[in-house]
């Protein structure tokens, strides 16, 4: 397939001056232009999305009902997986484990920065495209084949990975120790291993576009945050996901070419195995080494969505543009250093478990500062409820309630009796899952008429996010009182112990929520899908924004600008701004001047 | 109750439904708003179901800590495990306060500033004061919680052998435990899985003079008031020994011993009789009970009652049956326990078998 592209782009690039000459495939398929790749990207997360919220629910249909049988187990998982209806074991791990993978990676990497790095950079920063076209265009169809690849291990003999999307050895490692562990786990470090070449191209393309081709008078300091965000995801990528590509073949040499980096001394099935002198704490070092700083890969570029949509919605500049910029860097910086969180009762020496603790609680620092600046933006704003804003609320509502509890498991005294629980989920999910999948929802309902040319339909968006917002809070906030009572996680049933007996309403009303939450995104994807094609026709600046992507017409163009790009006079966040005298704002009766507009007459730019 | 939530979330889902059959008429019908972009309207509407999500939130938080603030594990049954709950409930305070705070800021905030037509916005772009404000009130309580978790955390992990602990092996293995006394000599015997064969199941080397003393059980004895000191040991995967009674836990790492040591403080017995397992023990009957009838209307077997003992689970992911790998632990006064050791098989004589 890959080859094919390569083709494909080698003819347009002869063809460069003859645009008109494109062809459906160059056009729709095998395309170099930014905003036809994060379309691609965004439909192509959405559909993982699909798959994975779906996993989700049915392994929480066997938590509330446990070995309970459902016809729908049997008709999506198959008499193997769920035979009379009732869900296996290791099905059940399976379901958790590519529940994450596609979430965390597919979803909330891929699909959210992907989307919105390539629509965004280029148009925010008045770029007529990506650095290259055509890097961009591969990382799209790298990634595309991970998703292909990651989905077809659900069809196999063996059955998908199932060691969680952690993937530790040694159970990852050996086929002998679970059957996810063959043909399955193969697939998913293949799929992984492009999906973070994937990544890299894209991440490089990012860096090199915002550094080189921002356009005549868009200093850094005048970067809309969203760019900054975005900017800053791609560099904290290219930094972790080396590591975790080298984890992964590391991991391949130990299961396929009989090297021992992670496995030692293992007797399994009546013999001992080969393996010697390898461990699986050095495992869990370069995961978490990725790990942790994907967690900011995934929730970054969200913050600043979310930065931007509420101050174009307060009409009102975002509070402490610096501070958000160098909250951001310090988050970015911190989040490479605080990996060992995630292992303070691995067997690692107690010492570092204390310095971790010292570095992640740091890192609750410039996440409060946000917390606080985004709070100060609403203050004395002129409110704009528009179904984007709705989620940019919900998204500093849920980072604040997940992160919170962050610094319980930050302090590894504390995470020594929740570490594993119920409580984990309840904290990530809030804090990265729901906040990331606010934002991405935020952005796409504020940035659809830029990609669409079109409106979705407001009524919808706020039955959307009202549903949501109760159905989400009634999943994962119950979830903290299950993880403190000691329950924890990957447990096909926690039936085995009768102590846990008394939890089984709480369970069935986090089921039920999730149910409800999963149900309501149905008119999330009517409002989306048909919107394409019959939303109301949309305006070229419906939000009254100040950034650079509104002043490009409706319609796409390659080039963005038909005539010359925009050049930039001032930061992006001069909404309600007024003039010397204080009569009236600085455009008369407009509350906001796009960034390539002139300084006026007496007009001091803000030395932000 | 279970039918009963059911039957609420049923009741509200419906009402959605209803209330999203009249938004669509409402925004067909002739006159209707058809602009995709919030107007007043929408920002009073919108500003107003804020403020009643608010109120959502806060019932629906009040309502969970009312009622499942019991779930919590009985009180800690180590001594350090009270330092754990002090330093949780603290924790648990501070972040709730901060939590109904800023919540109640971003929501009112809201309500209070929704859009109007015509209304001025504050041009207020920064504020160095306020910023440092709260930015320093994170430091100094986060400088807090960190100074008083560090030194609970090296109370904890830092080992001294001094105190003379007991030493006690925990072996883990697709998918159950066993545990390893080390004997009069409280030295254990050297062990690796290159020595596993037939009934020498947790591989110890039969030639150490210091093995032949070591007892190798399937409960898990411990005297109250004792420290012990667990050297962890897996023969295959990743597991983790959680003792969550015991606010204890420690990953089991194949090719590497690794270790916890915590001191018991309420015995099997005392923690049974306790208010809050009395009152735990017999709502998981009572709900035991209600299930078994409705397993004996289809035939099948009722389940067992309960009764309270302290376990030991694996708390990281090991295989198919992960949820299912148990030990139970037992503590007991000193005689109990002695009694019990002595009655245990020394490894030698296992086997001389
Ligand atoms: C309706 C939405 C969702 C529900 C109901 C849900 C529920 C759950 C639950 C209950 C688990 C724990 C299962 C177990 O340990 O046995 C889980 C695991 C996980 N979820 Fe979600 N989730 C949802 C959305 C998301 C999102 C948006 C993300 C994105 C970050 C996500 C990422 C993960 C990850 C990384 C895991 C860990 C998988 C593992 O243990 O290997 N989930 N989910
Ligand atoms: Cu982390
Ligand atoms: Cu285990």
């Amino acid at each position: 397939m890959s080859a094919l592209a390569t083709a494909a782009a080698q003819d347009h690039h002869e063809d460069h001056g003859h645009h008109h000459k494109q062809t459906f495939i160059t056009k729709y398929i095998f395309s170099t232009d930014h905003k036809m790749i994060s379309k691609q990207y965004l439909i192509t997360g959405i559909l993982m999305g699909i798959v994975g919220i779906m996993m989700s629910v049915l392994f929480r249909m066997q938590i509330a009902w446990p070995e309970e049988s459902f016809a729908i187990f049997n008709l999506l998982l198959g008499d193997k997986w769920a035979p009379d209806g009732v869900m296996t074991p290791a099905m059940y791990l399976s379901l958790v484990t590519i529940h994450g993978t596609i979430m965390v990676f597919f979803v909330l990497t891929a699909g959210l920065s992907g989307t919105f790095s390539n629509l965004l950079i280029p148009l925010q920063i008045g770029a007529r495209d990506m650095a290259s076209g055509f890097m961009n265009m591969l990382s799209y169809w790298l990634f595309f084949i991970s998703t292909i690849i990651m989905l077809s291990s659900l069809f196999i003999e063996s059955g998908p990975a199932n060691a969680g999307w952690t993937i530790y050895p040694p159970l990852s490692a050996l086929p002998q120790a679970i059957g996810g562990s063959g043909m399955g786990m193969t697939l998913w470090l293949i799929s992984m291993a492009i999906f973070i070449a994937s990544q890299l191209l894209a991440g490089i393309n990012y860096i090199v576009t915002v550094i080189n081709l921002r356009t005549k008078g868009m200093s850094m300091m005048r970067l809309p945050l969203t760019v900054w965000a975005l900017f800053v995801t791609a560099i904290v990528g290219l930094v972790s996901f080396p590591v975790l590509l080298s984890a992964a073949l590391l991991l391949i040499m130990d299961r396929s070419f009989g090297t021992s980096f992670f496995l030692s001394d293992i007797y399994l099935q009546g013999e001992v195995l080969n393996h010697q002198g390898g461990s699986p704490v050095l495992f869990e070092h370069l995961f978490w080494f990725l790990g942790h700083p994907e967690v900011y890969i995934v929730i970054l570029p969200a913050m600043g969505l979310v930065s931007e949509i509420m101050a174009t919605n307060s009409r009102k500049p975002i509070f402490g543009y610096r501070a958000m910029v160098a909250s951001l860097l310090a988050i970015a910086f911190l989040s490479t250093i605080v990996w060992g969180h995630h292992m303070f009762v691995s067997g690692m020496n107690p010492f570092l478990g204390s310095v971790f603790t010292f570095t992640t609680l740091l890192i609750a620092i410039p996440s409060a500062v946000k917390a606080f600046n985004w709070i100060t933006t609403l203050w004395k704003g002129n409110l704009q409820m528009n179904p984007a804003m709705l989620f940019s609320i919900g998204f500093v509502s849920t980072f604040i309630t997940g992160g919170l509890t962050g610094i319980i498991l930050g302090d590894s005294t504390l995470d020594i009796n929740v570490h594993d629980t119920y409580f984990v989920i309840a904290h990530f999910h809030l804090v990265m899952g729901i906040s990331a999948l606010y934002g991405a929802i935020a952005g796409v309902y504020h940035w659809f008429p830029k990609m669409f040319g079109r409106m979705m339909n407001k009524n919808m968006g706020y039955i959307h996010f009202w549903v949501t917002a109760v159905g989400a809070y009634g999943v994962f906030f119950p979830m903290h009182f299950v993880g403190l009572a000691g329950l924890p996680r990957r447990y096909y049933t926690n039936t085995a112990f009768p102590y846990f007996d008394d939890l089984a309403d709480v369970n069935v009303i986090i089921t039920v929520s999730a149910i409800i939450t999963a149900a309501i995104q149905v008119v999330f994807l009517y409002n989306f899908f048909v919107s394409i094609f019959y939303g109301k026709k949309a305006t070229q600046n419906p939000w009254k924004a100040t950034t650079l992507e509104w002043t490009t017409p409706v319609a796409h163009i390659h080039g963005n600008w038909p005539g010359p790009v925009p050049v930039v006079y001032r930061w992006s966040y001069d909404y309600s701004k007024m003039n010397e005298k204080g009569t009236d704002y600085v455009v008369p009766g407009q509350d906001f001047v796009p960034q390539n507009v002139p300084l006026q007459e007496h007009e001091e730019e803000l030395n932000h | 109750m279970t039918v009963f939530l059911v039957i609420i979330i049923l009741a509200l889902l419906a009402v959605t439904g209803w209330q999203m059959s009249k938004i669509f008429d409402l925004s067909r019908g002739p006159g209707a708003d058809s602009s995709p972009i919030a107007n007043d309207k929408d920002n009073r509407q919108q500003a107003q179901i804020t403020l009643a999500f608010m109120v959502f939130l806060y019932l629906g938080m009040a309502y969970s800590f009312w009622h499942w603030s019991k779930l919590y594990l009985p009180e800690a049954a180590s001594e350090h495990g009270n330092e754990i709950d002090t330093l949780m409930f603290i924790s648990i305070g501070i972040i709730m306060t901060v939590q109904v705070i800023t919540q109640a800021l971003l929501h009112w905030f809201v309500y209070k500033y929704q859009g109007r037509k015509g209304k001025k916005a504050l041009f207020f772009a920064d504020n160095d004061k306020l910023e440092f404000i709260w930015t320093i009130i994170p430091v100094i309580t986060l400088a807090g919680l960190i100074i008083y978790g560090l030194f609970t955390w090296s109370d904890i992990m830092n080992i001294s052998e001094e105190d003379d602990p007991i030493i006690i092996e925990v072996y883990a293995k697709q998918f159950s435990w066993e545990a390893r006394y080390a004997g009069g000599d409280n030295t254990l015997g050297e062990a690796n899985v290159r020595f596993i064969e037939g009934i020498n199941t947790v591989g110890v080397n039969e030639n150490d003079p210091y093995a032949s003393d070591d007892k190798i059980t399937s409960e898990l004895h411990l005297p109250v008031g004792q420290k012990v000191l667990f050297k962890f040991r897996s023969q295959d995967v990743l597991h983790s020994a959680y003792f969550p009674h015991f606010r204890a836990q420690m990953n089991v790492v194949p090719g590497m011993v690794t270790q916890f040591a915590f001191t018991p403080d309420i015995t099997t017995e005392e923690m049974r009789n306790s208010d809050y397992m009395v009152d735990k023990v017999s709502t998981i009957n009572d709900i035991r009970k209600e299930n078994s009838e409705a397993l004996m209307a289809k035939g099948e077997a009722p389940l067992d009652s309960y009764e309270f003992d302290y376990f030991l689970l694996c708390n990281k992911i090991c295989g198919e049956a992960h949820y299912n790998m148990q030990m139970k632990i037992v503590v007991e006064t000193e005689e109990e326990y002695n009694a019990w050791l002595s009655e245990q098989e020394t490894f030698a004589e296992t086997m001389e078998k």
